[in-house]
C-alpha cells in the first residue's frame, strides 16, 4: 500500500517560478534558469510503501531538505502533486493541513528543535498538547514514548541538561508520541558524533521493526542510507537521478555521478554474499569413485573440490591429499576422504561477514541456502574484488592524462615530479 | 548667502508648523481626553509612592529587589534610598518613578505588539525602520515643543515625549529577539499542527523572551534619561530640580538632584536585569551550566 506519493514536484524559489518552470520543462537545466529563481527540487516522483523506510539521499545543496518539507507542507510545491492518503498537500487548505500534521505525518530534525524551556516530558508531550489530549493521557503517552527510546526517568530534566544524542532521542520520542503513521526524518543523526550515530541508527531500526512506521529519512551519508534504507533516492542538483535498494545503487548505479558517490560507501555491509557468489567451478557428487574425482581435480588442476548430493545440499569438501591416502588404503567410496565440516554462509549475509570463513580455509567459501543447498560460492579474489568499485582504475592504470570524455571528471592529472 | 542663491529656502518646519497647529485644533477633543487619562494615571501612581512616609515606600522597593534579585540589592537599594532621602530629594525621586513607570507601561504596550508585527513582516519592518531611527535620534527637545502645544505645560507633555522617545529599543528589541528565534524549533511548531498564535506564544515569545526584557530595560533607562529633560516644560520631579539648579547655576541641588536621578537609574536597571535572568528559557540553560 503506498503511504506517500509524488508526483512531478517541482520547487522554485524566487521572483518568477512560472517562467523557470517552464523553461525547466523545455529541458532547460538549473543553472540556467537562474535568472528567474532557484530550482530547488525539479520534476520529483516517487511513491513510499506503508511500513518502508525510504531514504533521500544527496549532498547540501541538492535539494534534499525542501523535498521532505514538501511531505509535511511546510513549504509548498511549485507544481505538481504530493499525496498523503488521499490529500494533496500541493492543495489542501491551511485548516486540513493542520489536521494532517496532527494526525498523519510528524518529523525528527537535525537540530532536534526541542523547546529549552519545558521539560523533556513536557517536550514529548507537545504534539499531544496541539492535538488537544488531556493532560493526564498525554503525560502517559510522552511517558510511553520516552520509554521506548529509552529516556524513562528523565522526564524532568530539560533539554540542555541531555548530551545530543540523548536530545535527539527526545526529538523522537515526541514523533512517536505524535503517533502519526508517517515520520519525517530531516538529518536526523547528522550532529551526532559517529559512535552515537551508529546508536541511534541500531535503536531506530529496532523501533521501525516493533512500529513499522512509515518513514521518509534525508541524510548525506550513503552509509547511513545504505544501513537504514530498504530503498534509497539519490538527489543531485534538484532532481532524483536513482531510487533503488542500497544494493541496486551500489552495483548498478544509474549514472557516472551516482558511481563516484558510491564509490567510498562500506561495501561490505551493503553488498550480500548473494550479490557476488559464483557458480562454483567443480563439484563432486557423493556417490563418484575416488579415482574419478582424483582425475577431476587434476583436469581441473585444483586441491580440493566440493561435494554434494543428488539435491545438491553441501555434503562436505575433499582435498586431493585425503583422496590420494583414501585410495591406497584401498577405499571404494569417497565418503572415507570427506571432511564434513564445512563453514558456510547463506545468500543474505553481509559481505562484512563472509570475511572471517574465507580466512579461514584456501577454498571458496560455500553459499548454501536454507535447506543447504550449494548455490555459489564466493572465492576470495571475487570477495576482494567486490570491496572496489567497479570503476575505480587502480593508481598504476591511471593514464598520465586522461582521455577525451574521461569518465572520472574529478581525477587529478599529476605532473610527474622532477627529481633533483 | 552662497548656499540660498542656488535652492530657494525650503519652509519644512513652518510647514510642519502649521500641520501641527491644524491637528491640534482639529483632534482638541482626542487630545483633552488624553491629557485627563494621563494626569488621572499619572496622579493615581505618583499617590501610591509619594503619600506614604518615605521608609514605607522605601522598604517595599528594597523588597521587591530582595524577591527578584537577593539581599545585596536589597541592601544596597536601602542605602541608595536613605541617601536621596537625607539630601530631601525624596518627593521628586517618587514623582520621577511615577512619570517613568507610567511613560514605560505605555511604550511597551505600544513596542511589543509593534515589535511582533515587524518580525512577521519585512514590509512593516521596512516601513518601521526609517521611523523609529528618526524617533531616536531627533533630538529630544525638538518632541517637546509641539508636545507643549498640543498638551500645554505640565506633567502629560512629559509624559507623551517620553512614550515617543523611549519606545524604540522595546520594537527594536522585540523584532530581534522573535527573528532570532531557532527557525528549526518554529517549524517544529507548524510540523505538529499548531497554529501561528500558538507558535507565538508558546515558541517565539517565551524564547525571545530574554532579549525583549533587555529591550524593557532599555526603554525604562531611556524614560529615566527623558524625564530628566521633561523638567524643561514643568513636569517637575528630579529634573524639575536639575533645570532649576542649572538655571540658578546652584552647584549644590544639581548635585543632589543628579545623584538622585542615579540611585534611582541603578535601582531600575538592576531590578529590570535580574526580571530578564528569571525568564524560563534563562533559568532552563542556567540549570545545564550549574
Amino acid at each position: 500500500m503506498t503511504a506517500l506519493r509524488a508526483e512531478g514536484v517541482y520547487k522554485i524559489f524566487g521572483r518568477r517560478p512560472g517562467e523557470a518552470l517552464r523553461r525547466l520543462r523545455d529541458g532547460a537545466t538549473r543553472d540556467e534558469v537562474r535568472p528567474w529563481g532557484t530550482a530547488a527540487v525539479i520534476d520529483a516522483t516517487f511513491e513510499v510503501a506503508s511500513g518502508e523506510t525510504f531514504v533521500v539521499m544527496g549532498l547540501s545543496g541538492s535539494g534534499k531538505s525542501t523535498l521532505i518539507r514538501m511531505l509535511n507542507g511546510l513549504w509548498r510545491p511549485t507544481e505538481g502533486r504530493i499525496l498523503l492518503g488521499d490529500d494533496d498537500l500541493a492543495r489542501v487548505d491551511a485548516k486540513r493541513l493542520r489536521e494532517l500534521r496532527r494526525r498523519r505525518v510528524s518529523m525528527v530534525f537535525q537540530h532536534f528543535a526541542l523547546l529549552p524551556h519545558r521539560t523533556v516530558l513536557e517536550n514529548a508531550a507537545y504534539p499531544l498538547e496541539i492535538q488537544g489530549v488531556d493532560v493526564a493521557e498525554r503525560r502517559r503517552r510522552a511517558g510511553e514514548a520516552l520509554e521506548l527510546v529509552g529516556l524513562s526517568g528523565w522526564g524532568d530534566v530539560v533539554p540542555a541538561q541531555l548530551s545530543g544524542g540523548m536530545r535527539q532521542r527526545v526529538g523522537l520520542a515526541r514523533a512517536l508520541a505524535a503517533d502519526t503513521d508517517v515520520l519525517l526524518m530531516d538529518e536526523a543523526f547528522s550532529a551526532l558524533d559517529p559512535l552515537i550515530r551508529r546508536e541511534m541508527q541500531d535503536q531506530l531500526l529496532d523501533l521501525q521493526q516493533q512500529l513499522g512506521k512509515t518513514i521518509v529519512f534525508i541524510t548525506h551519508d550513503l552509509n547511513e542510507a545504505m544501513y537504514l534504507g530498504d530503498r534509497i533516492a539519490v538527489m543531485r542538483d534538484g532532481r532524483i537521478v536513482q531510487v533503488g535498494t542500497g544494493e541496486q545503487v551500489l552495483s548498478e548505479p544509474a549514472d557516472e555521478y551516482v558511481a563516484q558517490f558510491v564509490a567510498d560507501v562500506d561495501r561490505s555491509r551493503v553488498l550480500t554474499a548473494g550479490s557476488v557468489m559464483r557458480p562454483p567451478a567443480v563439484t563432486v557428487q557423493v556417490t563418484a569413485g575416488p579415482r574419478q574425482v582424483l582425475r577431476t581435480l587434476r583436469e581441473q588442476q585444483l586441491p580440493a573440490a566440493y561435494v554434494v548430493d543428488r539435491r545438491r545440499v553441501l555434503q562436505g569438501v575433499v582435498r586431493d591429499a585425503d583422496v590420494v591416502t583414501a585410495l591406497r588404503s584401498g577405499a571404494a567410496a569417497l565418503t572415507d576422504a570427506l571432511e564434513r565440516d564445512v563453514t558456510s554462509v547463506t545468500p543474505t549475509t553481509p559481505l562484512a561477514d563472509v570475511f572471517a570463513p574465507a580466512a579461514e580455509s584456501a577454498l571458496p567459501v560455500p553459499v548454501v541456502d536454507d535447506e543447504r543447498r550449494l548455490v555459489g560460492v564466493i572465492p576470495r579474489v571475487t570477495l576482494l574484488e567486490a570491496m572496489t568499485p567497479a570503476d575505480i582504475v587502480p593508481a598504476d592504470d591511471l593514464p598520465r592524462t586522461p582521455p577525451e570524455g574521461s569518465p572520472l571528471p574529478g581525477a587529478v592529472t599529476t605532473e610527474p615530479e622532477v627529481v633533483a | 548667502m552662497s548656499g540660498t542663491s542656488i535652492l530657494p529656502r525650503l519652509p519644512l518646519g513652518d510647514a510642519v508648523e502649521s500641520a501641527i497647529d491644524w491637528v491640534t485644533t482639529t483632534f482638541r477633543w482626542l487630545f483633552l481626553a488624553l491629557r485627563d487619562a494621563a494626569a488621572f494615571a499619572y496622579d493615581a501612581l505618583d499617590a501610591v509612592l509619594g503619600g506614604p512616609p518615605a521608609w514605607a515606600v522605601a522598604l517595599a522597593l528594597a523588597a521587591v529587589a530582595l524577591l527578584v534579585r537577593g539581599w545585596r540589592l536589597a541592601v544596597g537599594s536601602l542605602v541608595g534610598f536613605a541617601v536621596v532621602i537625607a539630601v530631601d530629594q525624596w518627593d521628586n525621586a517618587m514623582d520621577s518613578l511615577a512619570l517613568v513607570l507610567l511613560a514605560s507601561v505605555v511604550a511597551l504596550a505600544l513596542a511589543v505588539p509593534l515589535g511582533i508585527w515587524a518580525a512577521r513582516s519585512d514590509r512593516v519592518s521596512a516601513v518601521l525602520r526609517p521611523v523609529l531611527d528618526l524617533m531616536q535620534t531627533m533630538p529630544a527637545f525638538v518632541y517637546l515643543i509641539p508636545m507643549v502645544f498640543i498638551f500645554r505645560v505640565g506633567i502629560v507633555p512629559g509624559i507623551v515625549a517620553t512614550v515617543i522617545f523611549a519606545m524604540v529599543p522595546g520594537v527594536r528589541f522585540t523584532e530581534l529577539g522573535i527573528r532570532q528565534v531557532d527557525k528549526e524549533v518554529v517549524e517544529a511548531g507548524h510540523a505538529f499542527g499548531s497554529t501561528e498564535g500558538r507558535i507565538l506564544r508558546q515558541i517565539q515569545l517565551p524564547l525571545a523572551l530574554p532579549t525583549i526584557m533587555a529591550g524593557v530595560n532599555q526603554v525604562i533607562m531611556l524614560a529615566l534619561s527623558m524625564v530628566v529633560i521633561a523638567g524643561l516644560v514643568g513636569a517637575g520631579g528630579l529634573g524639575g530640580d536639575v533645570v532649576n539648579a542649572l538655571t540658578r547655576v546652584d552647584v549644590s541641588l544639581g548635585v543632589e538632584a543628579g545623584l538622585s536621578v542615579v540611585i534611582l537609574a541603578m535601582f531600575l536597571d538592576r531590578v529590570t536585569s535580574a526580571l530578564a535572568a528569571r525568564a524560563p528559557v534563562s533559568r532552563a540553560l542556567a540549570t545545564a551550566s550549574a
